[in-house]
């Protein structure tokens, strides 16, 4: 065998002293690549195995939060619908684009798609997510008369994670029916708290814009006093802050806002 | 087995338990043992863990540097309960939801780095895989029985099977809150200790610091 094949390589570099500096680096190289392989390995190959559990998680919650809507069972035995509409919406002229298919259409993917968005400049970027998709999932419910529901998907940074929700506003476009925010990383026992139902449920029924259609719903410190406040939460308060940011954005000109007008236009 | 190999398996048990003994891990068994699926869960993701952590820190020992010796340990651990916490949220979603964080900071378990300097960086591979079982069996044996004590009491069930009726849903049973707040593990596992060093006083430890008495002081 000659002196550099590599198993002869291979042996010199196991029996060099333990603290010899190319030992070291060498076995703290060849560590990392090992552990970097198998981490990498499993991420990408459970990667699709997760990605369906939480769109199920995802689905159950939009679901659950319909069925803690008051008076929707009724809607819904009004109107024989069985479900939500869905639509998708795009962002920019606030209309329905009838050419993409609701069910297939990957909200999720087109957020950091860079074809799919708009970016945000610092001083817009409210809802401090960089870029806007330009189209958007909405779900709607018909009653016998009018508009019932409206569920609008919502994310944007909280204090150190990506908050999730869905908005849900009365057919007056105006009420907010329900808050369920289904995904967030915030500090365990502190920012987590938004996920409390009961905090959530401090959202229903709160004024979330103005007659003149101006975005006003907030979350205060301590107790709410107005109809377009929500009372704030406790050692959580950049996390409920980040909440305001993110609902204030989307319902606002660069996010659903368009879109709001437009259908209130319609309805009305 | 031999029976000497046996011991590495049974004396974390009782005799050397990771929990009872060497007070380790105490902040998981707080956090995840208000119910038992949790509970036995995180035991059985820590004995992986543990044990192969050990098996591959003891294979390489022979060769590694003293220098970066910690670094390498602790890249390994990090490196398996990533791979551990991937498998749970593909597999046992709906646990792993519930686990948050605490699967993740097995990491930082001392019982796991505890093993791998102080048994598999001097013993061969395989009392070094049935030294990181048994401590897992060792950690996992506390947790189970503090979980069975709290979710019984906490919830009036065991594995979501609900074993008390709950006065709340028309049976007889008042759970009692207490057992679900963090600070009852605390007590279960204090009197656990007591229990333990009642019968085996070799396990109660020497007053290091004693607090010198009046008598004492005036006489020096």
């Amino acid at each position: 065998m000659s002196r550099n094949s590599p198993l002869a390589l291979w042996r010199r570099f196991l029996a060099l002293p333990n603290d010899s500096r190319t030992k070291t680096l060498g076995v703290a190289f060849l560590v990392s690549l090992v552990a970097a392989i198998a981490v990498s390995t499993t991420s990408v190959a459970l990667k699709p195995r997760q990605e369906a559990h939480i769109q199920a998680a995802r689905e159950a919650n939009l679901a659950a939060m319909v069925a803690t809507l008051p008076g929707l069972a009724e809607v819904m035995r009004e109107t024989g619908a069985e479900s939500l509409e869905t639509v998708v919406v795009a962002l920019e002229t606030g209309q329905i684009d009838p050419t993409i298919d609701a069910a297939t259409y990957d909200f999720l993917s087109a957020q950091s798609d860079p074809t799919l968005t708009q970016p945000l400049a610092a001083s817009e970027d409210t809802a401090k997510i960089g870029q806007r998709p330009n189209f958007a999932p909405v779900y709607i419910l018909r009653g016998t008369q009018r508009l019932a529901l409206v569920v609008l998907p919502v994310y944007g940074t909280g204090y150190q994670s990506t908050i999730r929700a869905y908005l849900a506003l009365h057919g007056d476009l105006a009420t907010i029916a329900a808050l369920s925010i289904y995904e967030q990383g915030e500090t365990p026992g502190l920012g987590t708290r938004i996920t409390d139902p009961a905090w959530q449920a401090l959202w229903s029924g709160k004024r979330a814009s103005d007659n003149a259609g101006e975005v006003t719903i907030v979350v205060v410190r301590g107790a709410a006093t107005t109809a377009n406040e929500v009372d704030g939460i406790t050692g959580a308060t950049r996390s409920t802050t980040g909440v305001t940011n993110l609902v204030q954005f989307w319902l606002g000109d660069l996010g659903y806002g368009p879109f709001l007008a437009w259908l209130k236009a319609e309805e009305f | 087995m031999r029976k000497s190999q046996l011991h590495h398996l049974t004396a974390p048990l009782i005799d050397n338990n990771p929990v009872t003994l060497q007070m380790l891990g105490i902040c998981s068994a707080l956090a995840v043992t208000t119910a038992l699926d949790t509970a036995l869960i995180m035991s059985l993701a820590l004995l992986t863990v543990l044990a192969t952590a050990s098996t591959l820190i003891s294979l390489i020992k022979a060769h590694l540097p003293s220098s970066i010796r910690l670094v390498v340990q602790i890249t390994i651990i990090a490196s398996l309960v990533i791979v551990t916490d991937q498998v749970l949220r593909a597999y046992a979603f709906e646990i792993s939801q519930r686990l948050s964080v605490f699967v993740g900071l097995i990491v930082t378990n001392c019982i796991v780095l505890g093993r791998a300097e102080a048994f598999a960086m001097h013993n061969p591979v395989w009392p070094s895989f049935l030294d990181g079982v048994g401590n897992g069996l060792g950690y996992g044996l506390i947790l189970m029985i503090v979980a069975t004590i709290r979710e019984l009491f906490g919830s009036g069930a065991l594995f979501g099977v609900t074993v008390l009726p709950l006065a709340t849903e028309g049976g007889w049973f008042e759970p009692l809150g207490f057992m679900l707040l963090a600070p009852s593990a605390f007590f279960i596992i204090g009197l656990l200790i007591w229990g333990i060093r009642t019968r085996r006083p070799a396990q109660i430890e020497a007053n290091k610091f004693p607090i010198i008495s009046q008598a004492v002081v005036e006489k020096t």
